[in-house]
């Protein structure tokens, strides 16, 4: 049964569109005017500098990395949240919730807290010999903290939406609950998995805050673009130049993240429903 | 076809797990305070290459840039890494929470007595070199500030519509070594102006001037020098009197200490000391 096209149901007030139109210029004039000002034909000289270059290559791998981690540990947690009803889901949903609304920078600084020099868990792994802040790694697991949230609602709620009869039917057939995981749940779950993982990706590509603290600001190892960016813009000489070829790397690579990533809605619903079982 | 999800699951864990221990390796032995790394031996006996990081106040980019050049062309098995630079206290914060470094250079002595006091440093802090600061301002100083006492003056002559304003300060925040510079000469002269932010470190500070948000910065002069005539320098009253010493000192858990101490050498060295003067810099 095709669902009604949900685009043309309910009319709404014509004046609407004044602050909806006005909320819309807000995000977007900001970034017109960043691009009328970038001076294109510098860009390439700039975006090939050997500090540019290793800003990126870092901040893909760890951002790749990052989210990775974040499918691993996200989708079982999702799966579990999604399972919990009443006050005890509620407050687990809440502690994932934090990273979101949380300024990273707190986040970093809770990082550090727990793996820093002198930090609660920080002096133990100093004595196996592992040293996290201002490491590498130490960007991948700021990432992974301000990026897991996105992928945990994306998923959870794409779970709490779909439709529960398929998961009976398999264990009413006598399946196993990991079979009923992997062969029903999680092949539901792919388009909300995809989005998932497109936010989660853009997030932890666009970290700043949380990484600043926790892992610093050393080119090659620890400066992301994001680092970069506010190295470049605070550095006399360089300058707004450089910062704005770098955000123009980094919107492009939202820009298509985002593109990527959104089915249009009435399909999801569709997807959703169906299960997509038999994919 | 009906599980590529696990086959993608599994795949993701494996990569995960794998490039993480990878980093986590790279990462944490690239400075750790007891790496077993084989390669880095701490002396320059023609063994693979040694790795110098510095952490190096952000008013001594240039100068330091130009001598870890030199250095690593005298000393062809180091290899410098590249230099952090930012704001002293920044800096010393980073070490303090555990970041790796060999060397640190800091703007003034009292940050370095932070990470002295934090017993990270090896021996005893070096001090180098002098700057004095001044007034950043637009080329050709357009609002005519001679003196510390003109930033509460209400602007005369602009061009902006700004007349009867006061010009917009920026100079860097109390903790890092220039902006405590600033703000003791300011209360030597008994003078508030209008400070529209306080930078981290001293580059943004310059930045913000140069790029026009500001119409007077409070600088080393070392820094406007750097600018190529982008910004210019007007002299603040006694500030040549108390300027900012900077002393440099080995890093405790170092994993080159042999090398670090060479740098330092290095930099209080005739060579070293004349390259500080030719960007400005006050010798010891």
């Amino acid at each position: 049964m095709t669902p009604t096209n949900v685009h043309s149901a309910v009319r709404t007030p014509t004046g609407l569109w004044i602050p909806a139109g006005a909320g819309l210029l807000f995000l977007l004039l900001p970034l017109v005017a960043l691009l009328l000002r970038i001076d294109w034909a510098g860009v390439p000289a700039v975006l090939t500098t050997p500090a540019a270059l290793r800003a990126l290559g870092l901040s893909l791998v760890t951002a790749g990395i990052a989210t990775a981690c974040c499918v691993v540990l996200g989708v079982p947690l999702a799966v579990q949240l999604s399972r919990l009803h009443g006050w005890f889901g509620q407050l687990l949903r809440s502690v994932v919730m934090m990273p979101l609304v949380l300024p990273p920078l707190v986040g970093g600084l809770a990082l550090l807290m727990l793996l820093g020099r002198g930090g609660v868990l920080g002096e133990a792994l100093l004595s196996l010999g592992l040293r996290i802040p201002f490491t590498t790694a130490a960007v991948v697991l700021a990432q992974i903290f301000v990026a897991l949230p996105f992928l945990v609602i994306s998923v959870e709620g794409a779970m709490r939406s779909a439709d529960p009869d398929y998961r009976w039917v398999a264990e009413g057939l006598g399946a196993r609950p990991a079979t009923v995981l992997r062969r029903v749940t999680l092949p539901m779950l792919r388009p909300a998995l995809v989005s998932g993982v497109g936010l989660s990706f853009t997030r932890a590509l666009g970290e700043f805050g949380a990484t600043a603290m926790f892992a610093g600001n050393a080119e090659g190892v620890t400066q992301t673009i994001p680092l970069a960016i506010y190295t470049a813009f605070n550095g006399a000489g360089v300058g707004q130049d450089t910062a704005l070829a770098l955000a123009l790397m980094l919107i492009c690579i939202a820009f298509v993240t985002l593109v990527v990533r959104w089915p249009a809605p009435a399909e999801r619903v569709q997807r959703g429903q169906r299960g997509e079982v038999m994919s | 076809m009906v599980f590529p999800h696990c086959r993608t699951a599994l795949a993701s864990t494996v990569l995960a797990l794998g490039l993480t221990a990878a980093l986590t390796g790279c990462g944490g032995s690239s400075g750790s305070a007891d790496s077993t790394d084989p390669a880095n031996p701490a002396d320059d006996s023609g063994e693979p290459a040694t790795e110098l990081t510095i952490y190096a106040a952000a008013s001594l980019q240039a100068v330091f840039d130009d001598l870890t050049d030199r250095f690593a062309d005298d000393h062809p098995q180091v290899s410098v890494a590249a230099t952090v630079y930012d704001g002293s206290s920044t800096l010393a914060t980073q070490l303090i929470g555990g970041a790796p470094a060999d060397v640190f250079a800091s703007a003034n002595e009292p940050t370095m007595q932070q990470v002295l006091e934090a017993q990270l440093i090896d021996g005893e802090p070096v001090d180098f070199a002098l700057n004095e600061l001044v007034i950043a301002v637009a080329p050709g100083n357009p609002l005519g500030i001679e003196s510390l006492a003109d930033l509460t003056e209400p602007i005369e002559n602009g061009e902006n519509g700004e007349n009867g304003e006061l010009p917009l300060t920026v100079s860097c925040a109390d903790e890092v070594p220039c902006g405590h510079t600033a703000n003791s000469l300011l209360e030597a002269a008994g003078v508030s102006p209008r400070i529209v932010s306080q930078e981290q470190n001293v580059t943004a500070t310059l930045a913000t001037v140069l790029n026009g948000e500001a119409d007077a910065g409070l600088v080393y002069r070392t820094d406007v020098l750097t600018t190529d005539a982008a910004a210019e320098a007007v002299t603040i009253d006694g500030a040549a009197e108390h300027p900012n010493r900077y002393p440099i000192a080995v890093v405790n858990e170092s994993q080159a200490p042999e090398t670090a101490r060479d740098f330092v050498d290095f930099v209080v060295s005739d060579e070293g000391q004349q390259v500080l003067e030719s960007y400005g810099f006050g010798t010891r």
